[in-house]
């Protein structure tokens, strides 16, 4: 899950609301889309903002750690398809900015509450990878955690949003393979190989479980978030089925997931498995984690040195449209 | 003047002769730009044959207030559609 710990409202019940608010829970409720022009809570509009925006940041900073191993791929093929891959985060990030940016957002303002490290991206972008193998576990766990998430939300309330998730779905799943088929390659490989695949899956599967955010005893957000549908399903719910996918990929690869508890139920038709360190998460999420400072550093950065280049393209475009037309040049 | 780069709507044309259809939208300094990027954030995959870009600012759209007065009329004039007429299966296809 991209989007964790997203400050929702206090939810209301069906007598605190006013008329409108009635109304447009009754549209929600009916599956109707709810578009850009169109009356919103307040606090729908502000939820949305803060979900989507974290959202995009995290593709934008998901680039990172694989941007990391582009000019390092052991082969051609597997440097263009890791290329393909991070160009992907990047058109997914746009999605989303695009979106987020029709409840009354400008961009500047997103990219500026990320880098004043006032909006938050996945904690699991604060995680180093250290090998070529976490390029397989990155591409099979991470993306499949937020395959997982996004999959149900291409059903979201909101329409752009709604229309963003389904493009990115449709491409996701190319992320997801593309890093199992490194994973199996290694798995299959030498026995130092096989050692660096399980290796990656040991360090990125807590991370990764963390992504679907906090258990749902401690998660106060979902409520409010839930009825406007723009949460589709619990923390917990998705981390299940998230574990119940991915423990028979791991056997396959003959790797053995990081977790001594790790036990099939047969009773709930799942496998029982142990909590990540929720106090890591937390500190993590306060800015804490290997790679806060690298991540955030690296951002501001491509957006202060790219400063003069954006701004000498507005320059180049208003005097190429006062050549054109004289009159339009203020 | 805000340097922020202006917000375009994209329309791509895909493979099999339909109309362009709106697909999103993206920031550009200009109209060249806009085609650019477009190319990149919307066919990676093939997805068209051709883009039109337009300045979301010089898009004029309707209201949803309005939603009423424009549409309703339609919903009573089910004539216009070819089942509200019955035709005896004798006369064929029709």
């Amino acid at each position: 899950m991209y989007a964790q710990m997203v400050k929702s409202e206090g939810m209301k019940s069906r007598d605190e609301m006013s008329a409108e608010e009635q109304a447009f829970q009754d549209r929600i409720d009916r599956g109707e889309k709810i578009e850009p022009k169109e009356w919103m809570p307040e606090g729908y509009r502000k939820t949305l903002i803060r979900q989507i925006g974290q959202h995009a940041h995290s593709e934008i900073v998901g680039q990172l750690p694989e941007g990391n191993w582009i000019t390092r791929a052991p082969t051609l093929e597997r440097k263009a398809i890791l290329l393909a891959k991070v160009q992907d985060e990047a058109g997914h990030g746009l999605y989303l900015y695009s979106a987020c940016e029709t409840l009354g957002v400008t961009r500047d303002e997103l990219m500026e509450l990320l880098h004043a490290g006032k909006m938050k991206y996945s904690s699991i972008f604060n995680y180093p990878t250290l090998t070529w193998a976490d390029m397989g576990a990155v591409g099979w766990l991470v993306d499949g955690a937020a395959i997982m998430n996004q999959v149900p939300l291409q059903r979201t309330s909101y329409g752009p949003y709604s229309r963003a998730m389904i493009r990115i779905c449709k491409e996701e799943s190319f992320h997801q393979r593309q890093g199992y088929a490194i994973m199996m390659k290694m798995a299959s490989g030498t026995p130092a190989q096989k050692k660096m695949a399980q290796d990656a899956l040991n360090r990125l599967w807590y991370p990764s479980l963390m992504m679907f955010g906090p258990s749902d005893k401690d998660s106060v957000h979902s409520a409010q978030s839930m009825s406007w549908k723009i949460k589709m399903n619990s923390n917990d719910e998705l981390r299940q089925k998230f574990v119940d996918q991915t423990v028979p990929q791991a056997e396959y690869l003959g790797l053995t997931v990081p977790d001594p508890a790790l036990k099939w139920n047969e009773d709930k038709g799942g496998y029982d498995f142990s909590e990540p360190d929720w106090s890591e998460f937390y500190d993590v999420l306060a800015g804490n984690g290997p790679c806060n400072k690298d991540r955030l550093g690296a951002r501001v950065k491509a957006w202060e040195d790219g400063a003069w280049f954006r701004d000498g393209l507005v320059a180049h475009a208003r005097k190429a449209a006062a050549r054109r037309t004289p009159a339009a040049a203020e | 003047m805000s340097k922020e780069w202006p917000l375009w709507e994209i329309f791509i044309r895909g493979q099999h002769g339909l109309n362009h259809r709106h697909v999103g939208s993206l920031h550009a300094p200009d109209a060249e730009m806009a085609v650019l990027n477009a190319r990149d954030v919307y066919t990676r995959r093939n997805e068209g044959v051709s883009i039109w870009v337009v300045r979301s600012a010089d898009i004029t759209a309707s209201s949803p207030s309005e939603k009423g007065p424009l549409f309703e009329p339609a919903n009573s004039k089910v004539y216009r559609h070819p089942t509200f007429f019955d035709i005896p299966d004798e006369v064929g296809h029709m």
